[in-house]
């Protein structure tokens, strides 16, 4: 028996000695902040796109904060993480980091002091960018005005917090390799998959993880919940009426605005206006890449079937009416959402299309309408009111009668009490 | 604090975030045109133009129109000359007026989107505009009325 415990002593003590030696990663030596001048101009523009086009400053933000650097709150089942500063700022942000250091970061998920960060930083996607890329993001990075801004503390607890145990993490789930193309898919859509499972990290929102927060490759964009709104599905279990097919998914990257699906809000807001700063080719490939995944590809979707079916249910709520659900539609959303026999007009975002709709669960609507859309979110320049004196009760029977009317979906359960949860969430969702 | 223009004039507010617009636009800004109804979005007195769009200014945060474009009544037509507004006149169509700028601005709007308006179009966009002294049917007629002016007359711009 005690031989026994000695050699299962002995066994552990290795197992933590080699488990040391894989988690253990050597600082990279710190340098002197290079000055902005050593960086040539169009690298840094260049850099700027790629940042802009993977949202680094949307979390690496807090609200009202110095763009880059740091504290925007991200809750997760295993606590709240804050975002870091990384602005060139030496002592608090990455000032004193070499490129190859910030490259490791990109790559493999490691600090210049070696310590192991985060899945919370998508180096899982990260990792397929080229050199030149992560060479230019460094240098618009580096390029910024240093903001002294510590780091706040994350509130995981023991022993996740123990970041060597990211190391464990990374043996199960994170399988760097970087981006392979496929040539026989063209060069638009490897374009489009370099950036949507790269640069974008798409599937860090509308991949489902698992219950140690690894995205699972085998339900890659099959949508998921994600900062209390639902990342919709984009492969082919999306439950849109009509199909997203390649125009859409262009228009609605790039503008924010899609005329049968409505408009970018939420966690998918801030992706539209990063979106933006690519080239209109590099929209259209992610749209090709999109329609690929979503098996639209090269099939002509003919809305019309669809738009008729949408225009027939919009006369619900529209005429003399004595249900309540179908008055409060009336009275709070038919003089924007009606769309008449012409067809479906821009900006009249038709409901019985929207997604908020046939999703099975009932949060985005209810986000949409408690909080409205800003001017800066969705179509620009318009908003959408926020119906935040509904009560619970109201804004329940509106979308049950929604999704009666407009939808061939079972209905929704519990919807009050969703409402409730949904409105204690608050409006920024974090 | 929140950037806009409203009826072309650049304002910066110093309210808070979520101050309601309506508030804004008439203590803040001063133009007591625009009315306040129910408060909850559900009369339409407070309408408004945010970029274009009708819009219920008593529900709609200040911070969400930071950059847009508003138009009030006082801004629909610099000589109150807007075909809805005539139509009003020459119709006759308020009683006690309360309601009367926020009906305008929804039809006005909504004749963006429809220019040529059924009554079943006019029933459900301008549905959610109360009036509580029932002038619904000159309502209608006024707006039918501004349409097919709108149809005859020059091609003009309208509002915002």
């Amino acid at each position: 028996m005690k031989r026994a415990l000695t050699i299962f002593a002995a066994l552990a003590a290795l197992g933590l000695v080699i488990f040391g030696i894989i988690a253990w990663r050597p600082a990279i030596a710190p340098i002197a902040r290079p000055p902005a001048t050593s960086f040539q101009a169009t690298v840094v523009q260049r850099g700027a796109v790629l940042a802009s086009a993977g949202y680094c400053a949307s979390c690496h933000t807090a609200q009202g904060g110095a763009p880059y650097a740091g504290g925007y709150a991200m809750p997760t089942q295993f606590g709240t993480i804050y975002s870091t500063n990384i602005t060139p700022d030496p002592e608090t942000g990455i000032g004193n980091w070499s490129e190859a250091a910030f490259r490791r970061a990109m790559r493999d998920g490691v600090a210049r002091d070696g310590s192991h960060l985060f899945p919370a930083f998508p180096f899982d996607h990260f990792n397929k960018l080229t050199d030149s890329d992560i060479a230019a993001i460094y240098a618009f990075l580096m390029s910024q005005p240093a903001v002294k801004a510590p780091a706040r503390s994350n509130s995981v607890p023991f022993p996740l917090n123990i970041r060597a145990l990211q190391a464990g993490w990374k043996l199960l789930f994170f399988h760097p390799r970087p981006f392979e193309p496929t040539p026989a898919k063209g060069t638009a859509w490897n374009r489009g998959a370099y950036l949507a499972e790269g640069l974008s990290h798409c599937g860090a929102c509308h991949t489902p993880r698992n219950f140690l927060g690894a995205e699972r490759s085998d339900k890659a964009f099959a949508g998921a919940a994600i900062d209390n709104w639902i990342a919709p599905a984009l492969d082919r279990t999306n439950t849109s009426p009509l199909p997203w097919d390649k125009a859409e998914l262009a228009a609605y990257l790039g503008s924010g605005v899609s005329r049968y699906h409505g408009t970018a809000a939420g966690p998918m807001a801030p992706v539209v206006h990063g979106l933006s700063s690519l080239p209109p080719a590099d929209i259209e490939a992610i749209a090709t890449y999109f329609a690929d995944i979503n098996d639209t590809a090269g099939k002509t979707i003919d809305p019309a079937p669809a738009v008729a079916k949408a225009l027939a249910r919009n006369r619900a709520g529209t005429g003399l009416t004595y249900d309540p659900a179908a008055r409060l539609y009336a009275s709070a959303c038919a003089s924007c959402h009606y769309n008449g026999a012409a067809g479906i007009i821009p900006l009249r975002p038709d409901l019985s299309l929207n997604n908020a709709l046939t999703l099975d669960d009932p949060t985005n609507l209810i986000q949409v309408v408690l909080h409205g859309i800003n001017s800066k979110d969705g179509a620009p320049g318009v908003v959408m009111p926020a119906f935040s004196h509904f009560s619970d009760a109201d804004l329940a029977r509106v979308a049950a009668w929604l999704r009666a009317t407009r939808t061939d979906k079972a209905p929704w359960p519990d919807l009050e009490k969703q409402v409730a949860e949904v409105r204690a969430q608050g409006s920024e969702g974090k | 604090m929140t950037s806009f223009t409203i009826n072309g004039k650049a304002v910066r507010i110093a309210a808070d975030d979520d101050t309601p617009l309506l508030w804004v636009i008439r203590d803040e800004v001063g133009l007591t045109g625009t009315k306040f109804g129910c408060g909850i979005g559900m009369c339409g007195a407070c309408t408004v133009h945010v970029g274009g769009r009708a819009t219920r200014s008593c529900i709609t945060p200040v911070a969400a129109v930071e950059g847009a474009e508003i138009t009030t009544i006082e801004g629909l037509d610099p000589a109150a000359e807007h075909p809805v507004q005539k139509a009003w006149r020459n119709l006759q169509v308020p009683q006690c007026g309360y309601c009367q700028s926020g009906q305008i601005m929804q039809a006005a709007a909504m004749l963006k989107d429809f220019p040529d308006p059924t009554d079943a179009d006019i029933d459900a966009v301008m549905t959610g505009n109360l009036c509580r002294c029932m002038t619904y049917v000159r309502i209608r007629t006024a707006v039918r009325q501004a349409a097919s002016d709108m149809a005859k007359g020059p091609a003009r711009t309208v509002g915002a």
